[in-house]
């Protein structure tokens, strides 16, 4: 009972906290001064001066877009490049070679879009200088890129009658100086006080008891951990990222690094309110988001606690699910991190996501097709929810008659196209490759497991890709050609088609003056628009991937009920 | 945008991303440098020395099959440190099925225990990362007749043993009751050499 009430009560702290952190979000990305100005702010024109920025100039939409894709490119060709080369370049304590180009090419475009799909054991495949080089910049870059773009579509409901939306480069490096250096240093050193190695030694030789020798991994793990937690990409420096006894060594950890990865999103939700100048849109925001956190709650929990009846004809008490559940975390606290690791599409798993009950594997690819809006993946997830706001805006428009307006800005159709292709371009991403390498005889090869549960292997990986989370179901082989050069279009697809059009609509709506509010405005914070917006998420998203979940997790469910084994 | 203009913004990218990499850089160093002088145990991997040899980390589990020790969980890697991960076997594997029946019934055979005893999930079901350093109190209690008799040492004198090593909730509120088996092991040996003496 205690523990559950820790587990919600951390929750709600987290979320409290968000605000004066969102409000100092706000204050930095406007460039007012704030806590760290006298510490950070000479260090900041230091950077601009050495790089050539002039931080009073800015940019139209199109000119930032460029510079956005033109910084991820060389971000991918830095990635490959280290990757490819890792073998031959230093602190390689323990030998490992080079990646294979395919290899190379879904591990750096995966990295940079900030899907983090782990093709590869980080331990066993990564030399140090890879986990650093490689995995911890993008592990950084690119959420701050995420982050920049949800900054300028909040900012452009502030302007008015504006042909630019902000300077690419001075959001960028404020992101970095002022978000996420404070938070690593302070955070990270939690994580080592519990366990979580932080060294260079190369893997140490011990003697088991029994006569046997155990290689035990080390590393700069915390450093790069620290990241992937806050900055949403999926904590993965070992191949079995939070159940990695090194990852996530004790129960205070699996409890505490909830805050980590709820923390940011929900500031970044403060923090749009703050820039747009709209109270209300922060308060539409956080409802629905808690309603549809509260909403995907009760499945996991009774799929786990009900157990699997096939295991406990078989002898084993209770029937309890403990394949690839770790000893020191309650099942409770396995649930809770499958659903708060999950939401905001970081990928951060303790269970075995390949061996948990198919009813939780149906709520986690829901939480993931949605387009993880629940806090979200940093930029993308809250710029999906308000994506969803235009739609639903144009819907109740349509309803009404009223024109369709959201924050003090006209809704056109130029907006609305882009609103609605950015969710289309995502399903159409997931479910069409999941189809095509569903059906090819190189597909079947790579799946784990048989039956309704091979289908859902394949959904889960492509829909997981697409919505840039990142994790799949580990049965699956992904180090397969297939499987490495199919994902690759659909990370790029997924986030750009989300992260482009949310800046592409930014240009529009700072171009636009404001129109005063009327008794025709339909309010953004009214019970009403919320639970339209939780509707349009629904039927948008969730009913394009009923069909194949039912012959997916749902038909798995049934079958495993009368007793059937694949 | 004109010529000029992209080659700056061009020289602006190559620059920034330079100093993100000398960042990703120094920041792990400077961890690094800060957790050795305050933390060096937990940095270097809770390690365990006995007599100046290494014989394995707190936090990883070990792989341990005669009968005169306590066994660990069954483990997808054979407790391969360098390689971690678990089964993936999904609810309605066959192949998960038959390698549950199998271990379930060794555990009865090893044990002693009747032919239809349920067994703890623990102790027959693999771990997420394949190095679960703990099983459950019922997983040890059930194997302390089997290892009182090999040691030749009395039941109850390993009974206490593994009940003063359960560790019980973090703080009093996090996770659940466990037993690290190597240290129970560790402990188990020094018992048995105390006794012979």
């Amino acid at each position: 009972m205690l523990q559950e009430f820790a587990y919600f009560a951390l929750i709600a702290v987290t979320l409290i906290l968000a605000f004066p952190f969102g409000w100092y979000l706000a204050k930095v990305f406007k460039g007012e001064p704030n806590l760290l100005t006298p510490l950070l702010r000479p260090i900041e024109r230091r950077i601009y001066r050495v790089c050539g920025i002039n931080e009073n100039s800015e940019m139209t939409w199109k000119k930032y877009v460029a510079t956005l894709v033109g910084f991820e490119t060389l971000g991918v060709v830095f990635a490959f490049v280290i990757l490819s080369l890792q073998g031959v370049l230093p602190l390689n304590p323990h030998g490992v070679s080079s990646f294979r180009w395919d290899w190379a090419v879904n591990s750096a475009i995966s990295w940079v879009t900030n899907t983090n799909w782990i093709a590869y054991s980080g331990e066993r495949d990564l030399s140090y200088l890879s986990q650093m080089l490689g995995v911890l910049v993008e592990d950084y870059v690119s959420p701050s890129v995420g982050f920049v773009a949800i900054v300028v579509l909040a900012r452009s409901f502030s302007r008015k009658h504006c042909p630019t939306v902000g300077n690419f480069w001075v959001d960028f490096t404020r992101a970095i100086l002022y978000v996420w250096i404070p938070l690593g240093l302070i955070l990270v050193f939690p994580l080592i006080s519990q366990g979580v190695v932080q060294n260079f030694d190369p893997y140490a030789v011990a003697h088991t008891l029994e006569g046997g020798v155990q290689l035990i991994p080390g590393g700069p793990a915390a450093t790069v951990i620290i990241y992937q937690l806050i900055c949403e990409d999926g904590a993965n420096y070992f191949a079995n990222a939070m159940a990695h006894p090194f990852e996530n060594p004790t129960p205070f950890t699996n409890w505490f690094t909830m805050a980590y990865i709820l923390f940011v999103p929900a500031s970044i939700v403060v923090m749009i309110g703050k820039l747009a100048i709209s109270r209300d849109t922060t308060k539409a925001l956080f409802a629905v988001m808690l309603v549809l956190f509260i909403l995907v709650m009760p499945l996991p929990f009774y799929a786990e606690n009900q157990g699997n009846p096939l295991l406990e004809k078989l002898g084993v008490q209770g029937g309890v699910n403990m394949e690839g559940k770790e000893m020191r975390f309650s099942m409770f606290e396995h649930i809770m991190y499958i659903i708060v690791g999950m939401a905001p599409a970081n990928g951060s798993t303790v269970s075995q996501h390949d061996s948990v009950m198919p009813l939780t594997i149906l709520t986690i690819i829901f939480m993931i097709v949605i387009g993880a809006p629940i806090f979200g993946c940093i930029g993308e997830g809250p710029m999906a929810l308000i994506h969803y706001f235009i739609v639903t805006m144009f819907i109740a428009g349509l309803m009404t008659g009223r024109t369709p307006e959201l924050i003090g800005k006209k809704v056109e159709l130029r907006e609305i196209i882009l609103a609605g292709a950015s969710f289309l371009f995502s399903s159409f991403s997931s479910l069409m490759t999941t189809a095509i390498v569903i059906v090819s005889a190189a597909g079947m090869a790579a799946l784990g497991n048989a039956g309704p549960h091979g289908l859902t292997e394949m959904l889960y990986a492509f829909t997981s890709a697409s919505i840039n989370n990142g994790s799949y179901m580990g049965g699956l082989n992904v180090n397969s050609y297939i499987i490495n050069l199919m994902t690759p279009p659909c990370m790029i697809l997924g986030r750009y088609s989300t992260l482009l059009v949310g800046i592409a609509i930014a240009g529009s709506m700072a171009r636009k003056g404001h129109i005063p509010i009327s008794a025709a405005t339909l309010p953004v914070a009214s019970p009403l628009f919320i639970m339209a917006v939780v509707f349009v998420v629904f039927v948008i998203s969730a009913l394009c991937f009923f069909p194949v979940a039912t012959i997916g997790p749902i038909l798995e469910h049934l079958l495993m009920a009368s007793g059937r084994t694949f | 945008m004109n010529k000029n203009e992209i080659i700056r913004e061009a020289k602006t990218c190559v620059l920034l991303f330079a100093l993100v990499c000398l960042l990703s850089l120094a920041f792990p160093f400077f961890v690094t440098f800060v957790a050795e002088n305050t933390m060096p145990y937990q940095a270097h991997g809770s390690l365990i020395y006995i007599n100046g040899t290494l014989v394995g980390s707190e936090l990883i589990g070990q792989n341990f099959s005669s009968p005169g020790y306590f066994h660990s969980r069954p483990s997808a890697v054979d407790y391969n440190g360098s390689n971690s991960g678990g089964s993936n076997l999904g609810p309605t594997s066959a192949k998960l099925m038959e390698e549950v029946r199998q271990r379930v019934e060794k555990v009865r055979q090893e044990n002693n225990l009747s032919a239809n005893a349920t067994v703890p999930a623990d102790l027959v079901l693999a771990s997420g990362s394949g190095l679960d350093p703990d099983i459950s109190p019922a997983s040890a209690l059930l194997q302390v007749q089997r290892v009182a008799k090999v040691r030749g040492l009395s039941e109850s004198k390993v009974k206490t043993l593994v009940e003063e090593r359960i560790e019980g909730l973090q703080f009093g509120l996090f996770g659940q009751e466990r037993v690290n088996v190597l240290k129970l092991n560790i402990a188990l040996d020094e018992l048995a050499r105390g006794s012979k003496r």
